[in-house]
C-alpha cells in the first residue's frame, strides 16, 4: 500500500461561495487502492471536496491532480465517465430497465450492444441479484436492491475510482450493513480505489483504510483508522470518536506483554512432589507451571493430581500435564481475554519465541484491565499482584 | 338533424378540416416553440420569471381582440388566426414545460451529470422523459382551448366551424348554430383522447406492465 501510486491529490483547494468559504486549505492525498471515507458533521465540506474530483464543483484555489494531470486539462464530461458516482437515494433512472441503468455510462462511451449485455449480466452478478432483474425497473426493486444496482453501476465501465457520497444514509441498518459488506467485498477483490462520503464514524471506521475527518472546511486529521483511534487529533475527534470506541481502541491494542504478571510460580521437571506441595503452600496457590531448568514451559500440575498420586519417589516430571494453553508476550490482549473469560481458563502463561516462560495472564489481571479502563490507572497501581498466586487461589474457588 | 347533414353535409366536412387545420397549425406551431423555451427557461430561472409573466399577459388578452388586432398586421384569413392561437397556446405548454423541468428529481440530474453526460443528453434522455406528463397536460389543455377558440377565427375570415355558429346567429337559426357547436366539441374530445394515447406511449414506462 505504501507504495502504491497516487491517484487523486488536493493542494491547498478551497472553495468558497459567495464569500463564505466553505472548504479551505485542503491538502489529501489519496492513492490507488485506498478506500478513503471523507468524514464530518453537515456543513463540514465532506461532500464539496467530495464533488471537486470528479469537477461537479470547481475548486475557487489550489490544483487537484488526477492521475498525474491537473483536473482542468480534463475534459469535465469525459473525467465524470472515468469516475464513478454513487450517491444518496440510489439516482437510478426510473424510466430505464435496470439492464439500461447498469450500462448507462458504457453506452455513452458507445461500447457494441453485445459488449453491454455482457457486462450487465456480469455486474448484476456481483451485486449478488437474479440475472432476471435486468428487465425490471427501479421502482420494482426494494431500496436495499436499488442501491446495489447503483453501486455496481459506478463499475460499469470499469473505472479505477468511485465517489460515493453517504450511499447508505437512507437505508435501514441491516440492509446497510450488507450494502457496507457488498462494497468492501468489490473494493478488495477489484483493488479499486474508493472515495466514500460519510457522517457514520461505524461505517467509516468498518469500511476505511483512510480517513479524513472534516470540520467547518478544514481537514482535522487525515490518518489511517488505527491512527486515528491510537492519537485522536483534538477533542472534536474524540468526540467523535466517542469515549467507548477510544477505550476499546486502548484495549484492543495492549498486548499481553503489557498486562501479565512477572515470576508466576512454578515448578522445575525434576523436583520432588513434596517440593511442589510446599511451593504452592509457599504461595498461597493450587497449580504450578512446569518448567525445565532452563525456564522453557512444559506444562503444570495441580493439587489434586498430586493428591490422586502421591508417592514419595516420584517427581514432578511423572505426572505434570502437558495440555496447556500458552500465549506470546507480543500477542495482543483483545484475543487472550476472549480465551479466559469465555472458554473458562484460570490463567494463561506467557512464553517468549523460545517458549521460555516469562509471565502469566490470570483473571485478576483482566480485572484490572476492566477498571483501568473504567476508574483509570492511578488508584489501582499495585505491585503486590505481580505476584499470581493469590489469583490462582481466587480462581480455583470458582473452579 | 338529417335535413342539415342533406343541406350542409359536405359543407360540413370542409369546415371541420378547415377548424382541424387552423388550431393543428396553431398548436403545433405553440409546442414547436414553447418546450424548447420552457426547456432553456429552467437554465436561466431568472429570466424565466419575466418571460412567464410577459406569456401570462399575452394570456389576458381578449380573444377576439387578439384576433382583431392581428389584422393590421396579417391582413384577414387563416394566418392571423394561426399567429394569435399560436400566441394562446404557448402559455399552457410553457408553464407546464417549465414547472415539468424543474420538478424533475434533483438527484437524478446530479446522477446524469456525475456519470458523464453532457448537458443535452441530460434533458433530452433524462429530464425530457421525467417530465414528459406534466408536459404533455400542458399541451392537452391548449390543444382543447385552442380548439374552441378557434371557432372565433371565422370572424376574421379564417373559416372553420366557426362560420355555421356566426351564421347562425345572424340568420336567428338555431339549427346552423347547433350543427357548429357539436362538432367543435367532438372534435375537443376527440383530439384531448388522441392526445392522452400519444402520452401513454411517450411517456416512458417505470414498471414492466405498463410497457
Amino acid at each position: 500500500m505504501a507504495t502504491a501510486k497516487e491517484i487523486v491529490s488536493f493542494k491547498d483547494v478551497a472553495k468558497i461561495y459567495r464569500g463564505r468559504a466553505a472548504v479551505t486549505d485542503v491538502n489529501i492525498t489519496i492513492k490507488e487502492g485506498e478506500f478513503v471515507c471523507f468524514i464530518g458533521t453537515s456543513g463540514s465540506g465532506k461532500t464539496t471536496t467530495m464533488r471537486m474530483i470528479n469537477r461537479m464543483l470547481e475548486p475557487t484555489k489550489g490544483t487537484i491532480i488526477f492521475k498525474g494531470k491537473n483536473i482542468k486539462k480534463y475534459d469535465p464530461v469525459k473525467l465524470r465517465r472515468t469516475i464513478g458516482y454513487v450517491i444518496q437515494n440510489n439516482g437510478l433512472m426510473p424510466h430505464m430497465t435496470i439492464k439500461d441503468n447498469i450500462t448507462l455510462v458504457p453506452k455513452l462511451l458507445k461500447w457494441s450492444q453485445e459488449k453491454m449485455d455482457q457486462k450487465a449480466r456480469e455486474l448484476i452478478k456481483l451485486a449478488e441479484l437474479p440475472e432476471n432483474y435486468l428487465d425490471m425497473f427501479p421502482a420494482e426493486l426494494s431500496g436495499g436492491q436499488q442501491q446495489r444496482i447503483g453501486v455496481v453501476r459506478a463499475l460499469a465501465a470499469d473505472q479505477d475510482i468511485i465517489l460515493m457520497d453517504e450511499p447508505f444514509g437512507a437505508l435501514d441498518p441491516i440492509t446497510r450493513d450488507n450494502l457496507q459488506d457488498l462494497v468492501k467485498h468489490l473494493q478488495e477483490t477489484l483493488g479499486k480505489t474508493i472515495v466514500f462520503v460519510t457522517h457514520d464514524m461505524d461505517e467509516a471506521l468498518k469500511l476505511a483504510t483512510h480517513i479524513v475527518i472534516l470540520d467547518g472546511g478544514k481537514v482535522i486529521q487525515d490518518d489511517t483508522p488505527d491512527n486515528i483511534l491510537q492519537h485522536p487529533a483534538n477533542n472534536f475527534v474524540k468526540n467523535l470518536l466517542g469515549e467507548e470506541r477510544l477505550l476499546q481502541a486502548q484495549q484492543d491494542t495492549l498486548s499481553v506483554g503489557d498486562i501479565m504478571s512477572k515470576n508466576p510460580a512454578h515448578i522445575t521437571l525434576g523436583k520432588s512432589l513434596s517440593e511442589a506441595i510446599w511451593e504452592m503452600s509457599r504461595h498461597h496457590v493450587d497449580s504450578l507451571l512446569v518448567t525445565d531448568d532452563s525456564k522453557k514451559l512444559k506444562g503444570y500440575i495441580d493439587l489434586e493430581t498430586i493428591n490422586d498420586h502421591y508417592a514419595k519417589d516420584l517427581s514432578v516430571s511423572d505426572i505434570y500435564a502437558n495440555n496447556l494453553i500458552k500465549v506470546r508476550a507480543n500477542s495482543y490482549l483483545r484475543d487472550t481475554s476472549e480465551r479466559i473469560l469465555k472458554q473458562g481458563y484460570k490463567y494463561v502463561p506467557v512464553v517468549d519465541s523460545d517458549n521460555t516462560l516469562i509471565g502469566i495472564v490470570t483473571r485478576a489481571s483482566l480485572v484490572n484491565v476492566v477498571f483501568d479502563a473504567i476508574w483509570g490507572k492511578d488508584e489501582l497501581e499495585n505491585p503486590e499482584d505481580a505476584n499470581l498466586p493469590a489469583s490462582i487461589t481466587e480462581g480455583s474457588e470458582k473452579a | 338533424m338529417i335535413g342539415f347533414l342533406n343541406s350542409h353535409g359536405s359543407e360540413l366536412i370542409i369546415k371541420t378540416w378547415e377548424q382541424i387545420y387552423i388550431a393543428g397549425f396553431s398548436i403545433l406551431l405553440g409546442v414547436i416553440v414553447a418546450v424548447p423555451l420552457g426547456v432553456l427557461l429552467t437554465r436561466f430561472p431568472k429570466t424565466a420569471k419575466y418571460v412567464m409573466s410577459i406569456t401570462s399577459m399575452l394570456q389576458t388578452i381578449p380573444s377576439l381582440a387578439l384576433l382583431a388586432l392581428m389584422i393590421p398586421i396579417f391582413g384577414i384569413g387563416k394566418l392571423p388566426s394561426i399567429v394569435a392561437l399560436f400566441i394562446y397556446s404557448l402559455l399552457p405548454i410553457l408553464r407546464n414545460t417549465y414547472i415539468g423541468m424543474a420538478k424533475v428529481n434533483r438527484n437524478l440530474v446530479d446522477a446524469a451529470k456525475g456519470m458523464g453526460m453532457t448537458t443535452m443528453q441530460s434533458i433530452l434522455k433524462v429530464e425530457i422523459p421525467m417530465a414528459m406528463p406534466i408536459i404533455m397536460s400542458g399541451v392537452r389543455l391548449s390543444t382543447i382551448y385552442v380548439i374552441s377558440w378557434s371557432t372565433l377565427a371565422s370572424y376574421i375570415g379564417a373559416g372553420g366551424l366557426g362560420d355555421f355558429i356566426f351564421n347562425g346567429l345572424n340568420l336567428y337559426n338555431p339549427s346552423l348554430i347547433i350543427g357548429g357547436t357539436i362538432p367543435v366539441t367532438i372534435l375537443a374530445i376527440l383530439a384531448d383522447y388522441l392526445l392522452g394515447k400519444l402520452e401513454k406511449r411517450i411517456t416512458p414506462a417505470t414498471k414492466r406492465s405498463e410497457a
